[in-house]
């Protein structure tokens, strides 16, 4: 632990679970207790608490190695967690291995894009709905009935999730070969495809352009209100952040700083302090 | 005439190198390792094949089926002994592993089977079809060999290209990270290929003692590394790469020992890899790797 950081006086905000009005009655979709992870003797996150109610759009934001990429792998099980517990549906997620925990509902998108390019648009979504197409290894090389009606039914529900960002057109193209927005869009896609309660996005606008900004974060709100999921997500973009978060959560240095609805996070002046610096007291 | 003989059983026995190749290329391209050991499968599918077919005189048809189904158990058992506990160990390390397991297998064979040869009987007789009032014969076993390549070849490209199975082994090519939180069970998916490929193994020892007959437990070791240099020489990773590799080094092979000579032959084989790995770095087949600068 380095000397400087005890010295800080950021004080953590008490960690009073942020919930939207509309969900209050419903048990959270996510729950992260006292979540924290050490790398060797480096302490990556500490007493990470979040409530995530089922059909919220919760932000994530802080400094660059804060910590935010590090919840994510925490969340999806990349990272097992040093100390606390994550808690989807109300079930305790200890030991559950990556596979597990997205077939239990959670499912993400790449800080650096990671689709497999090699393969056409159409089968990086196939392998989302990987765990929905029912048939075995025999039906599967000896092509019985059952393989092409569940090919059939993928083939459609390929389709009907591409065109949710009008990329039908698309379908048959090699996935690395197109365009940037499209490949961030695909990938929101391919992680829909997984059926998942909670999307975790991270960095959904990073190296987009303003117009297209906009049109994702319009995609955002039309997919938590057309498949009912929880959406988090990291982002720089403060637009972003602000426009359509009903949830925020400000990390810096592996701790959480502040929790609120937008307006309350763009006044709290712990957070100013940790973006801008802190003001000199006499001004 | 000859020219056409040599070319056909050139033709067969490339055959062999590219069904062995496959299992090289299949487990390279997902597990990211090289399966020496692979060439002794092949050696203890011929045996099981032998024992069915050959000992006990049973249908030869239920020999072939045994040997696939012990060799699929004994890649997967392999795997899961042998490679599993190394998935995150270096390659160096894994690489060591299985040459071990290959002088295993070996050693195991000659225990229990000893080192004598056994004389295996052909799978489909010595039945042959005699072209151009007989001067051209092509025998049975090299029809029913490139046949067996060719519906192997076939199966898998649309194994690989669509179905489920086949679209999650080549994503865990891609990259293993994302799949699994795609939800695809990496693990499962790299014991699939390793059972898809020993039961290819089983197919090639049957098919490879069915033209050369004597049966030892050296037997896979020459092969398993000419199907190997098959598919580097076709480009590792690539399932036409490897295909393509296998029956070029069968065509080489048997027109050096033609018209070269006979103790050359396997020195062609290595120099023309050697010329054109100079060439094309990947293989013939092989995806070059571009770096985004």
């Amino acid at each position: 632990m380095s000397e400087p950081r005890k010295e800080t006086k950021l004080v953590p905000v008490p960690a009073t679970n942020y919930v939207p009005e509309r969900d209050v009655d419903k048990p959270p979709i996510l729950e992260a207790r006292n979540l924290g992870i050490d790398f060797g003797g480096l302490t990556a996150l500490e007493g990470f608490n979040l409530a995530i109610s089922p059909t919220e759009i919760v932000g994530l934001i802080g400094p660059n190695g804060a910590g935010k990429t590090t919840v994510f792998n925490l969340l999806s099980k990349v990272y097992q967690p040093t100390r606390g517990t994550i808690l989807l549906n109300g079930n305790d997620t200890m030991g559950m291995s990556t596979v597990q925990v997205n077939r239990a509902g959670v499912a993400r998108t790449f800080q650096n894009i990671r689709l497999f390019s090699n393969l056409s648009v159409e089968d990086n979504v196939k392998l989302g709905l990987h765990n929905h197409i029912k048939y075995g290894m025999f039906s599967g090389v000896l092509r019985l009935p059952n393989y092409w009606k569940q090919e059939k039914q993928a083939n459609e529900r390929v389709r009907e999730l591409l065109s949710i960002f009008n990329m039908e057109h698309m379908v048959h193209d090699r996935a690395g070969a197109l365009p940037y927005g499209a490949q961030r869009r695909l990938e929101i896609i391919r992680a829909l495809a997984t059926a998942p309660k909670l999307l975790l996005l991270d960095e959904p606008a990073a190296g987009m352009n303003p117009s297209e900004t906009g049109e994702l974060m319009e995609n955002i709100v039309k997919v938590r209100d057309t498949f009912g999921v929880a959406v988090m997500l990291i982002e720089h973009d403060m637009n972003l952040v602000m426009g359509i978060c009903e949830g925020i959560c400000v990390l810096n240095f592996g701790k959480i700083i502040a929790k609120g609805t937008p307006s309350e996070i763009q006044n709290n002046p712990v957070v100013i302090e940790a973006y801008l610096g802190r003001q000199k007291e006499d001004g | 005439m000859s020219f056409l003989s040599h070319l056909i059983s050139g033709i067969s026995l490339g055959s062999i190198y590219a069904i062995i190749a496959l299992g090289y290329t299949m487990v390279y391209g997902i597990a990211k390792m090289l399966n020496f050991a692979h060439g002794d499968v092949i050696m203890v599918g011929a045996y099981a094949c032998f024992f069915i077919a050959s000992r006990y005189e049973l249908p030869v048809v239920l020999g072939v089926l045994v040997a696939m189904l012990v060799c699929t158990l004994l890649g997967v058992i392999i795997e899961r002994l042998a490679y599993k506990p190394l998935r995150s160990a270096s390659s160096l390390a894994v690489l060591i592993t299985a040459i071990g397991m290959s002088y295993f297998l070996q050693n195991a064979a000659q225990l229990m089977w000893t080192s004598n040869p056994k004389v295996f009987r052909s799978v489909v007789g010595d039945k042959s079809l005699k072209l151009f009032g007989g001067q051209l014969s092509i025998s049975a076993i090299a029809i029913v060999t490139v046949a067996t390549c060719i519906v192997i070849m076939l199966g898998l490209t649309w194994f690989t290209g669509r179905t489920k199975m086949g679209k999650a082994m080549r994503a865990c090519s891609e990259d293993k990270g994302a799949a699994q939180l795609m939800g695809i069970n990496v693990n499962a998916t790299i014991s699939m290929t390793f059972a898809i490929g020993s039961a290819l193994a089983a197919i090639a020892g049957v098919l490879l003692c069915s033209m050369y007959p004597t049966l030892m437990p050296t037997t896979g070791s020459m092969p398993g590394i000419k199907a190997f240099t098959a598919a580097v020489f076709g480009g590792i990773g690539s399932i036409p790469g490897a295909m393509l590799g296998g029956i070029l080094l069968g065509i080489i092979e048997i027109f050096g020992k033609a018209y070269v000579s006979t103790q050359l032959s396997d020195a062609i084989v290595f120099v023309v890899l050697i010329v054109i790995l100079l060439v094309k770095p990947a293989g013939l087949l092989g995806k070059q790797v571009q770096e985004k600068v």
